[in-house]
């Protein structure tokens, strides 16, 4: 065996190298140099940002079991920079006496996904693929459940891994299924034996539905609303872009390089849960009060955006997909940062009614919050807007035509509940608002990021020639 | 440098101004001095444009620019503008700065308010001078969104639920639309997304042209006010801000009819000539419609809300007759109508603002009280009926004798339905003048108001003046309008 294989894999390398600082850090500096940690780290996960931009070659590694291409690293550092904002904008929640301590822990458990999360992209490799998944879920049950001393998330943590459990357990039997009558779990070799025998379909729906787990789909999706409301709200981001956008990513590719021989048959399937995500998810999106059960069917409707980009399996679909998460990206992170800092403040759950009169006591925060809905709602001149319309082109390209129109009624169904928000920010009274604060500086600069990152993505449109110039389809 | 960038670039400039204001007079200065810019830039564009067209440049579209955007989806930010967008530019520009005015003593949040309505603004300059679907398509949503915020944080009434409605259902007619563009795209060979090439290439099979043309004239017609989708309008207009109201039916719903023409009968010809008979049936309803539903109506707003739908009904009307004179009418009546409703509501605002309500029971004898108010909305009633000399008369004339020019029996009697609304406009005017303005003030509290002030009277003499002229002299508005006109008519063949 090469071992200098391991230094190709220069993501997963750097990735583990600042996974053993941060452990060393977490060992022997316990005293006051810990105020230190938390920039050290959002430092780190930069630096990391920009070392997997360095190599976009393209190779394939340990018999072809790893795979690497320059449309993957792009995806790598992008779910990379995603995390570096998550973990910038839990700068307060790590600072409470509960967490303070074991900071550490939660920096190891997100970079510990992280790595699952890349072998799973990275995977050409059936084998190499679950253990990807499962490095991905497992920490995440630990970093849900992470406020152990507050009720609902130890049972958002509970809740998750018992589903997590199970959607392995179901993905691990259509893996079976597919090594039995292929006889290999290399994707290339089970793409030739692909011959859409009964036996194979039932292979491909249970595949689909250990990642539509994780992608939160209908009907796999009733793990999400609670954990998403008990998982402490950086945990919430977490799990709501970079979890769903890796997941997705890798949905992709194996439906395009494995299950290629079976396209109708995942079209189809792909059809339905779309559908079912976008309207199901919309309808419960309504009556929500919590805001964080809201982020999570408004997340399971995006999700549906998603998938809905990649029913073509076209390269345009693949571009379009991951400009669609890259955007998501910024929004939901821009929503999710103003809730955990209202949350801090306000040392309770935020509903609805919480955001009452907001705009009168924060009006930066509501602005910036204002924005990311609309980006979310697909309202221009946001990126949400541009994103939106390239999934609708990609799709409505591969013929889709009935689809996307469904797709739009429900853009306006989905407009409707973001509205709410913005109406309880800015028009309803409330006696009691949240009171006028500050954030920390670096939650700060995560949110300006943000706000960057909505404005400027759609108007630049290098950033989706750039996608669009390495993506790759059937 | 292209000119045209200059209405998108100055709103831009007029965000950022806003956005650092600190204080009141700041931002009053913006907003003046970024609306009076853009004034004299259309003005100064409509000059140019007829000088142009007279030194005998006879291509469809002037100042043509094309920037490459999205390349690989063959998205381009191209702009061009013909006779037709100069003067719907020229319109825009005269709401806006009208509307500056009318808004001048608004409160609270005055800053966020103009931030908003500017945005609008922008929305508005950026659809009509853009060629390109997908960069027409963005303005258009970036228009209708603020009035969700302008309506629901400043309006009156039922503001909220207002609010809600009007955005949903424009936003539920831009997803036709978007269907409707995606299907032009892909129909026409999914090469370009400039409007005058897609026009020019002619190559949308007629099937697909019968499935999109309905989903796109319907997507701009939610905003024309097309029965049955003409809901929101009233509730909209009656619960918005003064300006709000002006920009709405002035221009915004402009936008439906002017997208239409540009669009859905441009780019899908032979679906719009056979298709036509099913929309003037829907827009003949709008027009007679409105018009009875203005007389029930005892808010003043709702009363010019349902006119608007009457007029605007008329509007579509016209452009689906496709006749050249019929087409002329359609875009002098959305001149007329964007100027006169303007003025309309400008009043009917200031009055509202005095005497805080607007149920015409409540009110008598407002001439005593205000006389400089009362008369303009005397000579905005005017106008709204058709009165010689006024811009309502020109285009009503236009219109009806073109629609007459189709010389079969359908045609002509739907144009003789929709001719009563003439009648039926001049009811619901008169009564209202009758019932408000005359007679003794009843209400003590009444007798106490004054009359309009500096910023009011600059408002309504600008608007009015604007009225006289194009109903004076309208000439020089069919000269400009004819070129664009004959290039879109001749392409809608059987």
């Amino acid at each position: 065996m090469n071992y200098i294989q391991f230094f190709h894999m220069r993501p997963e390398a750097s990735l583990l190298g600042f996974f053993l600082i941060i452990f060393l850090y977490d060992l022997i500096y316990t005293g006051r140099s810990r105020r230190y940690f938390h920039p050290l780290v959002c430092v780190a996960m930069l630096l990391h940002t920009v070392i997997c931009f360095r190599d976009t070659s393209e190779y394939t590694l340990f018999e072809g079991m790893y795979h690497s291409n320059a449309m993957i690293v792009f995806v790598k550092a992008m779910l990379a920079f995603g995390s570096a904002i998550v973990v910038m904008q839990a700068h307060r929640w790590l600072r409470i006496t509960t967490t303070y301590y074991k900071q550490g822990e939660f920096y190891i458990l997100l970079l510990s996904t992280l790595v699952g999360m890349y072998f799973m992209i990275s995977a050409r490799h059936f084998l190499l693929l679950f253990v990807g998944i499962e490095l991905a879920s497992l920490p995440m049950a630990c970093m849900v459940a992470f406020d152990k001393y507050r009720h609902h998330s130890a049972e958002a943590g509970i809740k998750y891994i018992l589903t997590s459990m199970f959607a392995s357990a179901v993905m691990l039997y259509g893996i079976s299924f597919l090594y039995g009558t292929t006889g290999s779990l290399y994707y290339n070799e089970v793409r030739e034996g692909l011959t859409a025998s009964p036996m194979q379909i039932y292979a491909l729906v249970m595949f689909f539905a250990g990642l539509g787990f994780k992608i939160s789909l209908v009907p796999f999706h009733l793990w999400t609303a609670d954990s998403y409301e008990g998982a402490p709200t950086a945990v919430t981001a977490y799990l709501s872009v970079i979890s769903k956008g890796a997941a997705a990513f890798t949905l992709f590719i194996v439906l395009t390089t494995v299950f290629a021989p079976m396209i109708e048959q995942w079209q189809t399937i792909l059809y339905i849960t779309t559908v079912a995500s976008i309207t199901i998810a919309n309808l419960f999106a309504m009556k929500q009060r919590n805001i964080k059960r809201f982020m999570a069917f408004s997340s399971i409707s995006q999700a549906g955006y998603i998938v809905l980009a990649m029913i073509g399996g076209t390269a345009q679909g693949m571009s379009a997909m991951v400009y669609y998460v890259l955007v998501y990206i910024f929004a939901n992170l821009a929503v999710f940062g103003v809730i955990g800092a209202v949350e801090h403040n306000i040392k309770n759950e935020v509903r609805r009614e919480t955001l009452d009169g907001f705009y009168k006591s924060n009006p930066k925060l509501a602005f910036l919050t204002t924005l990311a809905l609309f980006s979310l709602a697909g309202i221009p001149p946001f990126a949400g807007f541009f994103s939106k319309f390239f999934v609708f082109m990609s799709a409505f390209g591969a013929g889709f035509k009935v689809l996307v129109f469904i797709a739009l009624i429900n853009t306006v169904i989905s407009l409707y509940y973001y509205l709410l928000i913005v109406k309880a920010m800015y028009i309803n009274r409330n006696d009691t608002p949240v009171p006028p604060f500050k954030c920390s500086i670096i939650t700060r600069a995560s949110l300006a990021i943000c706000l960057i990152g909505i404005i400027s993505l759609g108007i630049c449109s290098f950033v989706y020639g750039g996608i669009n110039s390495i993506s790759f389809g059937m | 440098m292209n000119i045209l960038n200059l209405f998108v670039i100055i709103p831009l400039l007029m965000l950022l101004a806003l956005w650092c204001s600190r204080t009141l007079q700041q931002t009053r200065a913006a907003m003046v001095a970024g609306s009076t810019l853009l004034l004299a830039l259309s003005v100064y564009l409509t000059i140019d444009f007829i000088a142009l067209r007279n030194a005998g440049n006879t291509a469809a579209m002037l100042y043509c620019d094309s920037w490459s955007w999205y390349a690989p989806l063959n998205i381009n930010y191209s702009i061009g503008v013909d006779g037709i967008s100069v003067a719907m530019l020229l319109l825009s520009s005269i709401i806006v700065f009208t509307g500056t005015f009318a808004s001048w003593r608004l409160k609270p949040m005055t800053k966020e308010f103009f931030l908003w309505y500017t945005l609008l603004s922008a929305g508005v300059y950026g659809f009509f001078i853009s060629t390109d679907l997908f960069a027409m398509f963005m303005f258009y949503e970036t228009a209708l969104i603020p009035m969700y915020l302008l309506i629901g944080v400043w309006g009156s009434g039922r503001k909220e639920y207002s609010a809600m409605k009007l955005t949903l259902m424009l936003m539920g007619g831009s997803a036709f639309l978007l269907i409707g563009i995606l299907g032009i795209y892909y129909g026409s060979g999914a090469t370009t997304m400039n409007i005058n090439e897609i026009a020019a290439m002619g190559n949308i099979a007629r099937e697909v042209q019968y499935v999109f043309f309905p989903l796109t004239f319907i997507g701009f017609g939610v905003l024309g006010a097309l029965f049955p989708f003409h809901t929101w309008s009233p509730d909209g207009h009656a619960c918005a801000p003064t300006a709000v109201s002006m920009l709405h039916a002035g221009v915004l719903m402009k936008l439906g009819g002017y997208g239409c023409f540009r669009i859905a009968m441009y780019l899908l010809p032979q679906a719009a000539h056979d298709l036509a008979w099913i929309f003037i049936i829907l827009t003949t309803i709008s027009v007679v419609y409105g018009a009875l539903s203005a007389i029930s109506q005892t808010d003043l707003k709702y009363i010019n809300a349902y006119s608007s739908v009457s007029h605007c009904g008329l509007v579509l009307f016209a452009l689906l007759m496709s006749t050249r004179t019929a087409c002329t009418g359609a875009i002098l009546q959305m001149l007329s109508h964007g100027l006169m409703t303007a003025l309309f509501f400008a009043v009917i605002g200031m009055i509202y603002g005095r005497t805080h309500t607007r149920d015409i029971n409540k009110m008598r004898g407002l001439m005593k009280i205000m006389p400089f108010l009362a008369v303009t909305y005397i000579i905005a009633g005017l106008a709204n009926l058709g009165l010689p000399g006024f811009s309502g008369f020109v285009a009503e004339m236009t219109i009806f004798v073109g629609a007459f020019e189709t010389d079969d029996i359908f045609h002509r009697t739907v144009t003789i339905i929709a001719c009563t609304s003439i009648v039926i406009t001049a009811v619901y005017i008169l009564r209202v003048v009758g019932r408000i303005l005359y007679g003794e003030p009843e209400n003590e509290e009444h007798k106490l108001l004054t009359d309009a002030r500096w910023d009011e009277r600059f408002t309504i003499i600008c608007l009015v003046v604007c009225v006289a002229a194009l109903g004076i002299a309208p000439m020089w508005v069919s000269h400009l309008i004819e070129g664009g006109v004959a290039n879109i008519i001749t392409n809608i063949q059987p």
